[in-house]
């Protein structure tokens, strides 16, 4: 059997893709939360946080090693795999990512250094400036690649000629209509990942009865953050949903399963759409659910499925079911963060077990939120690259399945090496715990601490 | 408008590959040697004397990759599918090295982080090589498409410079510890940098008799009259340079064995812009006929032309706040 190269192109792409967002949701928000982190050290004096920052930039340079590897190889991707793309977008596409390498990547890559091995060689003013240039950074970087990627499902600012687009007004191509809510949809997002793993850590270490006082922290930083971010993020979702309506109806009609756009929608809690019977089946509706929620009208109408031939359809199941996760993972979160505001204002916080031992173990679920929110968006884009403008079929490379698909078992192979790896090192470090950073060793020059004083960390706990 | 857009853009993917070759030579170098150096402290050293910059180093390559899109989509949409395997191995290389930095120092058995960060590495550099010979061959492009087969590039010449890049990255990593570390590593890496410099000299003689003799076009520019008398200096300052870094060497550590690593270095690079200008995909594509639109490439020039000084000067900090030589077993860890 010949292997489809579009389908080959894509599952590569798209595993490398996400495998990549893991670590960039994650450091967007944690590299806000060090430089934070520095700054309420500096101005109370308080260790724990001086503590608390050293541990968390730890982890911080994992992932964010991780995330620069597998970042460099999307920069080649898009021409290895998606050539023919390049050359029509690349117009567009190409000043919106070189912005990004020029604004952002440097000075994430640039002070990072400073942030994880300069501590004792700068004033302290600029290690807590290089906190929060990377922090900074990681936002650029994120205001960019959403303008990039907003572009291609709602283009503006363009035209095309001889099918190619070429810039008209770069105002517009940046702030194309749904930019906005994609990019705040975004940040939020990493926030609340970040939140939700500094959560269960200092959970997991008021638990283990260890670290008490940053474990404190931990937890009130966190879900004081998470209780004005999630219910935020349900606002924020739900304007972004409105706009993809106006600009994308039948990504929308393929959230949520709608076929007949004569009729308002139901909202269905579960259904197994079927592509070619054109019906769901198993369906658990809300009646009119869907109508409310995006025409706040129960009786409003939205276009559905039918109202396009198949072939531009989106596929459904990975639609449908991507929001239904995001969506669950996302009214968990709101719930988890008001109920630990709650406890805590009872104070009870630090005393609820069950709480503690629930959040512990829910570290996982921004990440969960933000690859599933992807899918949706990315796959409900589908059959097109850019909406409207080229399909995916016709960005494909000139480059024959036997390579993709050998380049694809590497990516598999390797990315999987490494993250899991990557993972489990993480979990040594959280292991390990925070340490007083005077007596980590510094590298570099001779001062009078690095003498070889203080141990390795691999003798020290874990 | 009377700047000739291209041109400008052609220099700045210049400026960043010359960058990314010199800076992230040095430190795949550092890991094409962790092999033979003689202790896991000698590793510790040589790991911490690269690891505040090698990240900022390994982003010139995404600026070149990242440019090339920007400011020539239709080369960009040919050289990615035409060297598609050594592109994705490099990539792969760069994976495994890259995330040895965090990895190695958290792990309890360092020996296999040893082995892949020097494999990483050297496959990464190979991979280098053998792009830059996959394009000094030329690229079969029909109708604007890249028109070969997967393993167009494999030839005994892309992997001769393939060699070729592993010994140049592998002499800057050597001078660059000579310049960077203290005591037996320094030393130690003076005697390997010796061995490397006879070994790139000889590559360089080699990929510079092979290329004119596989490539008419090349024979053709350098051969004819007037170009001759413009171009015979080249290889005599190689030489040169070659020789007064033969001559650092003997003195001792410093910095300046280093300097002239990067002086052959950028040699070799002018030998490149020489044979190949002004094609970015020889035998075809131009850097005329590949750019992108006047409106595309001015948008992204404004915001270069403003921020690569930003950036340069606090690259500039970063070396000169991590100045000074690194003490044996130092460690970040």
């Amino acid at each position: 059997m010949d292997l489809d190269p579009v389908l080959l192109a894509r599952l590569q792409f798209g595993f490398t893709i996400s495998f990549h967002i893991i670590f960039p949701s994650f450091t967007i928000g944690l590299s806000a939360y060090i430089a934070t982190l520095e700054v309420l050290w500096g101005a109370t004096g308080a260790e724990r946080y001086s503590r608390l920052a050293g541990f968390w930039t730890k982890i911080f340079a994992v992932s964010f090693g991780m995330g620069v590897v597998s970042g460099i190889v999307l920069s080649y991707e898009l021409g290895t795999n998606w050539s023919r793309f390049s050359v029509v977008a690349g117009n567009i596409i190409g000043p919106l990512a070189g912005y990004e390498v020029l604004a952002a990547f440097f000075l994430e890559a640039t002070f990072l250094g400073i942030l994880l091995f300069g501590r004792n060689r700068v004033p302290r003013w600029l290690h807590v400036f290089s906190a929060i240039a990377v922090a900074v950074g990681t936002a650029i970087s994120a205001f960019w690649i959403l303008a990039a990627n907003s572009w291609m499902h709602t283009p503006a600012g363009h035209e095309m000629r001889d099918g190619v687009a070429y810039a008209t007004d770069w105002l517009a191509i940046i702030f194309n209509p749904s930019f906005v809510y994609r990019f705040a949809h975004m940040l939020n997002a990493s926030f609340l990942t970040a939140a939700f793993v500094v959560i269960a850590v200092g959970a997991r270490y008021m638990l283990a009865n260890r670290y008490d006082e940053e474990a404190r922290t931990m937890l009130r930083m966190g879900i004081g953050l998470a209780a004005i971010l999630a219910p935020l993020q349900l606002f924020i979702g739900d304007q972004h949903g409105l706009n993809t309506l106006k600009h994308q109806p039948i990504k929308v009609a393929a959230m949520e399963a709608h076929w007949d756009g004569s009729k308002p929608g139901d909202f269905y809690v579960f259904a197994w759409p079927d592509e070619k019977a054109e019906r769901n089946w198993f369906a658990i509706p809300i009646p009119r659910g869907s109508s409310l929620i995006l025409t706040h009208d129960p009786s409003g109408l939205f276009p559905g499925l039918k109202s396009v031939p198949p072939q531009d359809r989106p596929p459904l199941v990975p639609v449908f079911f991507g929001f239904r996760i995001m969506l669950g993972v996302g009214f968990f979160m709101i719930a988890a963060a008001l109920y630990g505001a709650w406890l805590m204002w009872q104070k009870t916080l630090f005393e609820t077990r069950w709480y503690q031992y629930v959040v512990a173990n829910t570290w996982w679920v921004g990440f969960v939120a933000v690859i599933a929110g992807w899918i949706v968006t990315e796959t409900g884009r589908q059959p097109w690259i850019v909406y409207g403008i080229q399909r995916t079929a016709d960005a494909t490379s000139p480059v024959p399945s036997g390579s993709l698909a050998t380049t694809l078992a590497l990516f598999v192979l390797v990315y999987g090496i490494v993250f899991s790896v990557g993972i489990y090192y993480i979990n040594r470090l959280i292991a390990k715990g925070p340490q007083p950073r005077d007596e980590l060793r510094e590298a570099f020059g001779h001062r009078p601490l690095a003498a070889g004083v203080a141990p390795e960390p691999s003798d020290v706990g874990s | 408008m009377a700047w000739d857009l291209p041109l400008i853009w052609a220099a700045v993917i210049g400026l960043a590959v010359a960058m990314y070759v010199i800076l992230d030579g040095f430190d795949l170098g550092v890991g094409i040697l962790f092999p033979f150096a003689r202790s896991d402290r000698e590793r510790d050293q040589m790991l911490t004397s690269i690891a505040p910059f090698w990240d900022g180093n390994e982003t010139w390559l995404v600026l070149g990759g990242g440019g090339l899109l920007a400011a020539f989509p239709k080369a960009y949409a040919v050289i990615m599918p035409a060297l598609y395997l050594p592109v994705i191995v490099m990539l792969l290389g760069l994976v495994f090295r890259g995330v040895t930095f965090e990895f190695r120092g958290i792990a309890r058995r360092k020996g296999r982080w040893n082995v892949i960060f020097a494999a990483g590495s050297a496959v990464a550099a190979f991979a280098q090589g053998v792009i830059l010979g996959g394009l000094i061959q030329g690229i079969r492009v029909e109708n604007g498409q890249f028109a070969g087969g997967p393993f167009d590039w494999a030839t005994p010449f892309a992997v001769l410079c393939g060699l070729g890049v592993v010994a140049g990255h592998a002499l800057l990593g050597a001078t660059w510890l000579v310049m960077k570390a203290e005591g037996e590593l320094a030393e130690h890496a003076r005697q390997q940098a010796k061995v490397l410099l006879v070994a790139v000299l000889g590559f360089m003689a080699l990929v510079s008799l092979w290329t004119p003799l596989a490539v008419p076009r090349i024979f053709e520019r350098w051969f004819s009259l007037p170009n001759f008398l413009f171009l015979w200096p080249v290889p005599i300052v190689t030489v040169l340079t070659a020789f007064a870094a033969w001559r650092w060497l003997d003195r001792g550590p410093g910095a300046r064995p280093f300097v002239a690593a990067i002086m052959l270095f950028l040699l070799g690079y002018l030998g490149l812009v020489i044979s190949t200008f002004p094609y970015l995909v020889p035998p075809t594509l131009t850097f005329w006929d590949a750019a992108a639109a006047p409106s595309s490439q001015f948008f992204l020039l404004v915001g270069t032309l403003i921020l690569l000084p930003i950036i340069l000067g606090y690259t500039g900090l970063v070396y000169w706040i991590f100045r000074g030589r690194v003490g044996a077993g130092e460690s970040y860890h």
